[in-house]
């Protein structure tokens, strides 16, 4: 039978949202194999996130147990691993997250599975299962195919598919940890949470953000005087946060914040869907970059391909010009 | 501590036009320049810390051609003891779990106490190699590591998770960690060290000389086919402001201040 085994993800409480997104495929995948999802949740004390999940008309089976308190990704391979051999899914899927790339290759090189990560698709061709993933930062795209197996393993994106809307109730079945005992060799000690900087860029009208396009900390005083004159916050990519330029908490991004101003002006910064994946709230983007062909242009309203150091003094001067 | 430190050298592609070679196997990379992976320079880094803090020494491995050679000796000019380069074009490199064999080949029959890798490399984005080695190597791992403490046989890996959250684990050593960008600050190769750096070894290997049989690293062992490269379209919905770089500005101030958007 050709089932797909979705692993729900969780942290703190909270059921993540690419746990939901990863039924926006699996259905159809599972049709087309002839067979049906089930999503997989392990964790302590989670009943109403098993009932948020089942409300998506999918049948999930609960591992509800003390062990499973905290994430810890040896103790999950252990229980896919044990769930693997016992259902023999065709397919399982679960997030290219931090916990997902935690697992999931650990997971397929013990069950020797064929496995595509950080996928943004997923078709089944002739029974053959088939990924679409990025290389080059999204310049290039693959179509990878899972050779024959009992089990294949994919990786998805996060935010790459919308969330379907709850449909009808599916069940609920709780099953025994197939894991009994602690392990030693890897132990989950505390969250430590973001820092708080000055400034608060998720609350921010207007943002202009750097990349590093911006090349070195000498040209950031051009970024900081726009900032400044209409009224903004300088926020950036991670390549600008890593260099120094910024503080980690002015980072745009699935690892850093994610930001709603009403307008966005980005400049050097290519577009990396960690990146875009922060600012999908945005609701105007203007787009400086030198490269016609970078990703940040999808996301833009308004696009200005050309040397940044060229272009934004002189808007400088302009602007102040105009409003006088 | 003795660590080995794997790192890849790969194109720049952020400011390049990417295009397919003729077949369309893949892509045309006669035009690219090419340097260490960002996350491997930062992998580098706190291998050659923690050598300067528990002393040790730092084995390089990569898998690449000849022309990576500059690559290494400056992992070495940094710090880094010996390297390995391994060059062998029967490796399905297209799939990281075939790579990372072929690295625990380089590491397994030898003594170790950490191995660093990138947390991903900028080529194929799959963030996979780092924790399917430490699967083989059959031992414990921290992927996205943004900092690493060591203590008493086993090391405090702080992980970095969505929304700069982070969560910290325990494991044993030895261990694998990926390293994620941003954990320190690379430091630039001293004069004395690029010197010292060419006197370093540096061995050259293929899959016969690590005893890695090809059945288990080649395109039939992978169990995936990389079927089809294509370049996507970007679809924009936005509006070209054209002109020079005056121009340009001249039109989005007078959009910006028009539009009410400043
Ligand atoms: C697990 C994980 C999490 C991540 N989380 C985040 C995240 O939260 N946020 C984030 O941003 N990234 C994140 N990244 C990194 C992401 O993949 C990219 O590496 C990063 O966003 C690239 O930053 P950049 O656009 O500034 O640099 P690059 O990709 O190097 O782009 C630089 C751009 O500047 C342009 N440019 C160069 N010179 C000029 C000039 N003179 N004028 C105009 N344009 C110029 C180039 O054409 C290019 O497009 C994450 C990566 C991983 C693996």
């Amino acid at each position: 039978m050709g089932n797909v085994l979705v692993l729900a993800e969780h942290r703190q409480g909270e059921l993540r949202d690419i746990s939901i997104e990863m039924l926006a495929l699996a259905p159809s995948v599972a049709e087309a194999l002839g067979g049906e999802v089930t999503v997989l949740l392990l964790g302590s004390g989670v009943d109403e996130m098993a009932g948020k999940i089942a409300g998506h008309g999918v049948k999930v089976l609960v591992v509800d147990d003390p062990l499973f308190a905290d994430y810890n990704s040896d103790k999950y391979q252990k229980v896919l691993s044990a769930l693997i051999d016992e259902y023999k899914p065709r397919l399982v899927m679960l997030g290219q997250t931090a916990q997902g790339a935690d697992l999931a290759p650990a997971l397929a090189v013990e069950k020797k599975l064929p496995f595509v990560p950080d996928i943004i698709g997923l078709e089944v061709e002739e029974g053959v299962i088939k990924a679409t993933r990025q290389l080059y930062s999204g310049k290039v795209n693959a179509v990878v195919a899972l050779k024959e197996a009992d089990t294949g393993l994919v990786a998805v994106r996060e935010a790459a598919f919308e969330a379907p809307d709850p449909v009808d109730a599916g069940a609920v079945e709780k099953i025994d940890s197939p894991l009994k005992e602690d392990l030693d060799y890897r132990k989950f000690v505390e969250y430590i949470e973001a820092e708080i900087g000055d400034v608060d860029i998720t609350q921010s009208e207007i943002l202009v953000g750097v990349g590093r396009g911006l090349k070195e900390d000498k040209n950031l005083p051009i970024a900081e005087e726009l900032a400044e004159l209409i009224k903004a916050d300088l926020c950036g990519s991670r390549a600008a946060c890593d260099a120094g330029w910024l503080s980690d908490d002015r980072q745009v991004g699935t690892s850093g914040k994610t930001v709603q101003p009403n307008l966005y002006i980005c400049m050097g910064i290519s577009g990396a869907f960690q990146h875009v994946a922060g600012m999908k709230g945005a609701k105007t983007v203007v787009a400086i970059n030198k490269d016609p062909n970078a990703p940040i242009f999808a996301e833009a309203d308004y696009a200005i391909v050309d040397d940044l150091l060229k272009v934004v003094p002189s808007l400088i001067e302009k602007l102040k010009e105009l409003k006088g | 501590m003795k660590m080995f430190t794997c790192i890849k050298y790969v194109p720049d592609t952020s400011e390049a036009e990417v295009k397919l070679n003729a077949e369309g196997t893949g892509v045309d990379s006669s035009r690219f320049s090419y340097d260490i992976n960002d996350a491997d320079n930062y992998a580098v880094e706190e291998s050659v810390l923690l050598k300067e803090k528990y002393e040790g020494d730092v084995t390089v491995v990569s898998i690449g051609p000849k022309s990576s050679d500059v690559m290494i000796r400056m992992a070495m000019a940094k710090g880094c003891d010996r390297a390995i380069r391994i060059e062998d074009e029967r490796i399905a490199d297209h799939d990281p779990l075939m790579v990372a064999r072929v690295l625990a080949g380089a590491i397994k029959d030898q003594e170790f106490d950490l191995v660093f890798t990138g947390c991903m490399a900028e080529d194929y984005g799959q963030a996979v190699t780092g924790v399917a080695l430490a699967e083989i190597l059959g031992v414990p791992h921290a992927a996205y590591v943004k900092k690493v403490e060591v203590e008493d046989g086993k090391v405090k890996a702080h992980r970095e998770l969505e929304g700069g959250l982070r969560e910290v684990v325990e494991i044993s050593l030895p261990a694998v960690l990926t390293i994620q960008t941003g954990i320190n600050e690379p430091r630039y190769a001293p004069i004395r060290g690029i010197r010292q750096a060419q006197k370093k070894e540096l061995k050259v290997m293929n899959l016969d000389d690590l005893g890695v049989p090809v059945e288990e690293v080649g395109a039939d062992a992978s169990l995936v086919v990389l079927e089809k490269l294509y370049i996507p379209v970007v679809e924009s919905k936005a509006e070209i402001i054209e002109g020079d770089p005056d121009e340009k500005a001249e039109k989005l101030a007078s959009i910006l201040v028009k539009g009410g958007l400043v």
